[in-house]
């Protein structure tokens, strides 16, 4: 019975402990409030293993899944199912949100019971996205999740938070309700809001630029994909921490995701038609922000502008429709999930005790922290492209992936070679390295057991991904060989 | 126990250590933090020489450890090739690293990066082995960058030094641009060949040597554009000229590192790798050639700026580039086998050097500027003795090591018929002379003549010997690693030559084509052993090159005679300005890449994407919005008056139809 219902049990879990984090809030204490939020999310992690566990890797098909009639008069259902883009995604997803609560026990003393049932909430609804086959289902997970950000954001953010919430709830609605209008237009000619039945439907090649169009604009903001991507560092600078790290470990990855979901499996000759221009857009991406961000000011804004660059591999490699790039673009927005959240999580402990993020204000912070400024090179390194850590393998694939396309897409994305090294290592040498700076770096304390706990937890999942990647590419492969199929399969002949 | 699991032993030994102190050094009694080490690194040697044992007899091992990845039809593993070329590295780079681990004891005892210091180079040794065993070209990368890296965190092992830190970051840069090329090589070869194995790759060649590809339009051969990729690299690790820029101020890490890493090991990757790519780059006389050009530029022009410099470390790290740059002339000649040699004679009288440096270093109190020595001979006695075999093996004296590898380099030079092998010739002919003298110049400055020291006088806190205070003899821990080096450096020369040159020590790993390339071939012709080419010597020009070059040192550093080099003065600035390289890359690289980023971020980024379209647009809506609100006015015989003529215009539209 209960094998049944895996997925359900894992989306609703969190959702179940942040509800009830709600209901306790002001009846207990602070203490407490803060051990039912890790039990919560240690329990919604747990509830996870079994699908991976369970997970047959040969199957290209949608496994565990669900089905229940809901909104019958539409054909809108509850129906869910996992293949092997999904899976890597969900476990992520719930072992971050164990991240974001305890690195919030500090920083977030008041109110922490609304603040962590966000949290939770949003890791709910985001493994719903991962998991709903129903595109209905899926867009109400989708847009639901917005609710938490926009309040973790607004409530718990910086002082031009008002600012980068509303930015940032416009950009991804007006993307959106444009998937809305291609869904209805899905549903019109097939009858159905079944994910699975509309990668064979045939559809006409002026629909599926549409089409594709309709879902670049929602996917493109998220990811977020040059030139949509300006939100991006005001709603991380403005965020705190927690919402940094959920942000850039999982959101993001969402518009990857689903460019693997419905974009170009659903529209594939448009995809085919339209590969240049995002290959073109990924290579901006990939050099063009890595040099915005060398120039950052605020170590923020500067991982912000990371984050775009290496998602820039993600749809530089999607876009190549070859499995050995696919693969290295889903490799990469895993590894960018402990990388960009290791980073984020960096920042904030830096905040807590300083409170500022500007680079000037730092200088030889390894004098007083050598334990986390060991964390913090390693990190960067990583974001570097290392090998040896979980940032080098997509990287790797992806570049290995474009030679076959082009000898200049490989030569433009293997810059990042040269300009990720300098943003990470320049900013690495102006905050932790040299003589203190001033005196409220000399007043800086090491780590404590519990940040340890949180940066080495994330440092060894990332040299583990980077020795043993085949542990992510094993789920997958069936998975991208299908994707593959699908995105080289003509609908319009089908016609 | 099975012959892979021993390989496998051999870098995980130094990476357990590295792991062990790295975690727990701190809290131990510090005779773990070196004990630790040096026993990983001790097993390491041990089985290292074990293979190559192995190897002289034939033996071969070319297996996977693991597979890395699997994707798409590519296989990605990690293994091991041990065969001769391997063994021969191997053991270069474990002995290196025990001499230097045991050195590190005495010459870091006061610092309080101790621990830390020993789990750098442990780690450093792990890197260096995976690099050298690997069979394929991924895990290649790995080593090639995971070196990197710990060369990164030595040179910036003084972090507060802010030139320290500002080395650190510029030479991990520039060694990232090298690795661009190599990973670009890389990606090359897998789509090409579809497998990263070398044995794989090279059975492959044949097919895909005639093969082009189109760039700009014009197509030029794979082989070639995978060689000039691959060499690109191979420029970063071994600094070749343009990209030698990070050596010279890798120097401000602890003197240890600049003997292992910067001198002895790390920096001959990139000649190991044209050496184990030797099948390749023969199919290639445009890369050869690039290969014999860059390699002869960095031997003559970084010896002659050995000459000008006055910090102790800064002469021998020249001194590096410029045997970089012969051993690099080496490969584009065809002698890789020589390449190798001279890259294992360099590695022992180099790291011989950089200890003796080290130990002039601490006997003066961290002062590095060889004009405020001298006369250290009398204080110093076996530290100058070794300096001086170090250095007669450096500039070819007749039966000492360097003797031998750099005389058979220039022989091979002389022999070749490749483009550029004659200014190369007299490249490194010219470079014998300017090796003598920068090195008898700091030799005689340092250990000879009258003893500057005395007379001066420093602050409180400046390094330096105090009046009255006098320089001492390093302690034992680190003499007898000097005395340790200094026997190879003399005697392994003429024990070698014979295998590794002549012999067929490096057949099947090495591949020359004899019949385009018959320099090797001559070479054999000429040589009748190791006595006839000493004597032979005194026929040739770089002996008396050399001997030109100790006396001009004698007579201008110890006897002083004054010579008028007012004719020099325009070349004493561009000397002096390293050629103008920094000067260059600070000011239109360095500066011209932040001046895009600025202007991509506050112009492209802020003004026109953000301001103009995002919020330009939230901005229209409100413009619209303003206007449409007058609409709404509230009365309603307003509304109904809308009400009215809309339905006139519907009615209207539909009558129409």
């Amino acid at each position: 019975m209960i094998a049944n219902h895996i997925l359900s049990i894992a989306i609703w879990s969190p959702i179940f402990f942040g509800i009830l984090l709600l209901i306790l809030n002001k009846k207990i204490s602070i203490r407490k409030i803060n051990y039912v939020a890790l039990f919560g999310a240690l329990v919604s992690f747990i509830v996870t293993i079994p699908i991976y566990k369970n997970f047959n890797t040969t199957l290209s098909t949608f496994q565990f899944q669900e089905f229940h009639h809901w909104i019958t008069p539409f054909n809108i259902n509850y129906h869910l199912g996992v293949d092997g883009f999904s899976v890597p995604l969900i476990l992520l997803t719930s072992f971050m949100t164990i991240m974001v609560i305890l690195i919030s026990y500090q920083s977030q003393k008041l109110k922490s019971a609304s603040y962590y049932s966000a949290f939770l909430i949003m890791s709910g609804l985001m493994i719903g996205v991962f998991c709903a086959l129903d595109s209905i289902l899926y867009y109400i997970f989708w847009e639901a999740m917005l609710i938490p950000m926009f309040l973790i954001i607004g409530i718990w953010g910086g002082p031009n938070r008002i600012y980068a919430t509303i930015k940032f709830f416009l950009y991804t609605v007006l993307g959106s309700l444009l998937m809305l209008i291609a869904f209805l237009y899905l549903y019109f000619k097939s009858g159905t809001f079944s994910i699975i039945d509309y990668y064979y439907l045939p559809i006409s090649l002026e629909a599926q630029i549409l089409i594709f169009l309709a879902f670049f604009m929602a996917f493109a903001v998220k990811i977020p994909m040059w030139p949509l991507h300006t939100w991006l560092p005001d709603a991380h600078v403005q965020a705190p921490t927690g919402g940094s790290v959920i942000l850039a470990a999982i959101m993001l990855k969402l518009g990857g995701y689903s460019f693997i979901r419905f974009a170009m499996p659903i529209s594939p000759d448009a995809t085919l038609l339209l590969k240049p221009l995002m290959i073109l857009l990924s290579l901006i991406a990939i050099v063009y922000i890595a040099l915005v961000a060398l120039i950052q000011k605020d170590m923020k804004k500067l991982i912000a502008y990371s984050s775009i660059s290496h998602m820039g591999f993600v749809t530089l490699g999607l876009f190549l429709i070859s499995p050995l790039a696919v693969e290295g673009a889903y490799i990469q927005m895993i590894s960018h999930g402990f990388i960009s959240a290791a980073m984020f999580i960096c920042v904030g402990i830096l905040y807590d005790q300083t409170h500022t993020r500007e680079i000037k204000k730092y200088g030889g912070v390894i004098n007083k922290m050598p334990l986390f400024t060991a964390f913090a090179v390693f990190f960067a390194m990583a974001n570097a492209g290392l090998p040896g850590t979980s940032g080098f393998v997509g990287e790797f694939m992806v570049i290995l992936g474009s030679m076959k396309e082009n000898f200049w897409i490989a030569f433009t994305a293997a810059t990042t070679l040269i300009l990720g090294a300098a943003y990470s290592l320049w900013l690495i040498k102006r905050v932790f390295y040299g003589d203190i700076g001033n005196a409220v770096i000399a007043k800086l304390s090491d780590i404590n057991s519990r940040e340890f706990l949180i940066l080495g937890s994330l440092a060894s999942l990332i040299i583990f991904v980077g020795v043993y990647p085949k542990i992510i590419s094993d789920i997958t492969n069936s998975s991208v060989l299908q994707f593959i199929e699908l995105v080289s399969f003509s609908k319009v002949e089908m016609l | 126990m099975t012959i892979l699991n021993i390989f496998t032993v051999i870098p995980l030994a130094p990476l357990f250590a590295a792991c062990f102190v790295g975690l727990f050094g701190k809290k131990l009694p510090k005779y773990f933090s070196f004990g630790v080490p040096i026993f990983g690194v001790s097993i390491a040697f041990a089985l290292s020489v074990y293979s190559l044992y192995l190897t002289l007899y034939g033996f071969k091992l070319n297996e996977t450890m693991y597979t890395w990845l699997a994707s798409g039809g590519y296989i990605f593993e990690v293994g091991f090739l041990i065969d001769t070329l391997s063994a021969v590295m191997m053991v270069i780079v474990t002995f290196i690293s025990l001499m230097v681990h045991i050195y590190t004891i005495s010459y870091m005892k006061d610092d309080d990066g101790f621990s830390r210091f020993f789990s750098y180079i442990s780690l450093f040794t792990f890197a260096m082995l995976m690099l050298v065993m690997s069979n394929n070209f991924l895990q290649l990368f790995f080593g090639w960058e995971a070196v990197g890296l710990v060369s990164y965190l030595l040179i910036g092992f003084w972090y507060k030094k802010p030139r320290a830190i500002y080395a650190n970051l510029k030479a991990f840069l520039v060694n990232r641009v090298g690795d661009f090329g190599l990973i670009l090589g890389v990606a090359l070869i897998m789509f090409w060949f579809g497998t990263l194995d070398y044995q794989e790759v090279f059975n492959r060649l044949p097919a895909l040597h005639s093969q082009d590809i189109v760039l700009f339009n014009t197509s030029i051969s794979l082989v070639t554009l995978i060689g000039v990729c691959l060499f690109i690299g191979a420029m970063g690790k071994s600094a070749q000229v343009p990209l030698h820029v990070w050596l010279p101020d890798s120097m401000e890490g602890p003197t240890p590192i600049s003997a292992l890493i910067h001198a002895a090991t790390m920096v001959t990757a990139g000649i190991y790798l044209v050496a184990r790519m030797s099948p390749l780059f023969e199919l290639s006389d445009f890369v050869l050639s690039l290969v014999i050009v860059i390699g002869a530029i960095t031997a003559i022009s970084m010896g002659i700026l050995g000459i000008v410099q006055n910090d102790i470390k800064k002469i021998i790290a020249y001194s590096t580039l410029s045997q970089l740059g012969y051993m690099t002339v080496a490969l584009g000649v065809s002698a890789y086998s020589v390449a190798i040699f001279h890259l294992l004679t360099h590695a022992f009288f180099k790291a011989l050097l950089f200890l003796g440096a080290g130990s002039v270093i601490i006997g003066m109190h961290h002062d590095q500027d060889i004009t405020q020595m001298g006369g250290l001979k009398k204080y110093m006695p076996v530290t100058a003795l070794t300096f001086l075999i170090g250095s007669l093996s450096l500039i070819g004296t007749p039966l000492f090591s360097g003797f031998y590898s750099k005389e058979t380099i220039i022989e091979a030079a002389s022999l070749s018929s490749a483009w550029g092998a004659n200014f190369a010739y007299y490249a490194l002919v010219f470079g014998v002379f300017f090796t003598a003298l920068y090195s008898f110049r700091l030799y005689f400055l340092v250990f000879c003549g009258e003893e500057r020291w005395h007379n001066i006088r420093r602050k409180k806190n400046e390094h330096g010997l105090k009046s009255k205070e006098y320089p001492v003899e390093s302690s034992k821990i680190i003499t007898i690693p000097l005395v340790i080096l200094a026997i190879p450096s003399i005697f392994i020369g003429m024990l070698l030559i014979d295998p590794l040159v002549y012999g067929n020590f490096f057949d099947g790993n090495i591949t020359v084509d004899n019949k385009i390339h018959t320099n090797l071939d001559l070479l054999a012709i000429h040589y009748h052993g190791v006595w006839s080419m000493a004597v032979h010597s005194f026929f040739t020009l770089p002996l008396w090159f050399a001997l030109a070059g100790v006396l001009l040192a004698w007579a201008l550093f110890i006897k002083k005679i004054k010579i008028n080099f007012k004719f020099l003065n325009p070349f004493k600035n561009i000397l002096k300005n390293n050629y103008g390289f920094d000067a260059f890359n600070e000011k239109y690289i360095a500066k011209g890449i932040l001046k895009l980023s600025d202007f991509l971020s506050s112009k492209v980024d802020i003004k026109i994407i953000d301001h103009t379209f995002v919020n330009g647009s939230g901005r229209l809506v409100n413009y619209f919005a303003n206007k449409l609100k007058l609409i709404q006015s509230g009365y309603i015989y307003h509304y109904a008056f809308f009400m009215i003529i809309g339905l006139f215009l519907l009615i209207s539209f539909f009558v129409r139809t």
